[in-house]
């Protein structure tokens, strides 16, 4: 009972003021977060400036838990480049090379086959239904840079997803209980 | 201000931010030689053609320190009617290490040189050999080069 008694007091004594100091900064750094990423989405021209590697398809190169770099320019697509793309009806984007390229005289518009590095055969299998080529459309961006491991992250917190509640919720422990 | 915390963790920064410039400015000069010789031609709805390939190639210079890996492929580049611009790898390879990447190889084209429509008899087209240098950490960057000057067969055979 006198346990409950002082954290109780202990409650009380917080300042009102103090408490409201550390909730805007949990918002700031919330926002700033939120700030670095439309930056990014701006400056590189792609709705998903860094993706995380999920499969071996890219092995060596990419190694499943890599972060890659996007960014999508109006240059004309060419044989070599590695591509994000989104085929119609699957969520999640591949990221594979340009194996062939066949672009049309008047529109400008492009046909493109990709291949993983690491697969035996071309990508024709993963399009939809009856669809030979990619077009622009289906490419989100081009990888320009990459950094390994650091997805894992990523990963972890999407497959057991107890540990994103987890980690937030120390996070906002910590920054309550914190006596700056 | 002065604890040893505080200072472990300024070091520790200002060498990750060297080490990250450091990757990033990575940069080298190469020399390769490629030639070709071809054979083949199969008509199959759209062209097709098949060749063999001559591959001769030195990218050692590419390999520093931060370089995983080199992809290297070999792709003609040929203008129709329809299309300004086709290009069709017909070979690639990953090379892991330097010791590799000094190569003298002759093969059959691994993808198939499928036109779209049928452009390909007397067509003029260059060959490309393309390399793309995958660091271990940062930007990639490729270069190619060019040998111009080939025709494939005026008629089927």
């Amino acid at each position: 009972m006198g346990y409950i008694g002082e954290t109780i007091d202990s409650i009380k004594s917080i300042q009102i003021r103090q408490l409201l100091t550390q909730a805007i900064s949990l918002g700031m750094i919330v926002t700033s977060a939120l700030i670095i990423w439309k930056a990014l989405m701006c400056v590189t021209g792609s709705e998903s400036p860094v993706v995380v590697v999920l499969s071996g398809s890219m092995e060596p190169g990419f190694k499943r838990g890599d972060i890659l770099f996007l960014h999508m320019s109006k240059d004309p697509i060419r044989a070599g480049e590695i591509v994000v793309f989104n085929v119609d009806g699957r969520d999640i984007p591949i990221v594979h090379r340009v194996i062939k390229v066949h672009e049309r005289e008047n529109t400008g518009e492009v046909d493109v086959l990709t291949k993983g590095d690491n697969n035996y055969g071309d990508d024709r299998l993963l399009y939809a239904e009856g669809q030979q080529w990619l077009h622009r459309h289906h490419i989100m961006g081009r990888a320009v840079g990459f950094l390994p491991y650091v997805g894992w992250v990523t990963i972890i917190m999407t497959e057991k997803p107890i540990i994103k509640y987890i980690l937030i919720g120390a996070l906002g422990l910590l920054v309550i209980t914190s006596k700056d | 201000m002065h604890s040893f915390g505080y200072r472990a963790n300024a070091l520790l920064t200002f060498a990750v931010t060297i080490l990250a410039f450091m990757c990033a400015i990575c940069h080298s000069l190469i020399t390769s030689i490629l030639n070709i010789n071809w054979f083949q031609k199969q008509p199959h709805g759209n062209d097709e053609v098949s060749l063999t390939l001559n591959i001769t190639a030195d990218l050692q210079s590419l390999f520093t320190w931060n370089t995983k890996q080199v992809f290297a492929f070999v792709a003609p580049e040929y203008k129709t009617s329809k299309n300004s611009l086709n290009q069709v790898s017909l070979w690639d390879a990953i090379i892991p290490e330097k010791e590799h990447a000094k190569f003298w190889i002759q093969i059959s084209n691994k993808y198939r040189f499928i036109d779209q429509g049928h452009n390909l008899r007397g067509k003029d087209f260059n060959l490309t050999l393309h390399w793309h240098v995958m660091p271990k950490t940062g930007k990639m960057f490729a270069d190619k080069i060019v040998m111009s000057g080939y025709r494939l067969p005026d008629a089927y055979r």
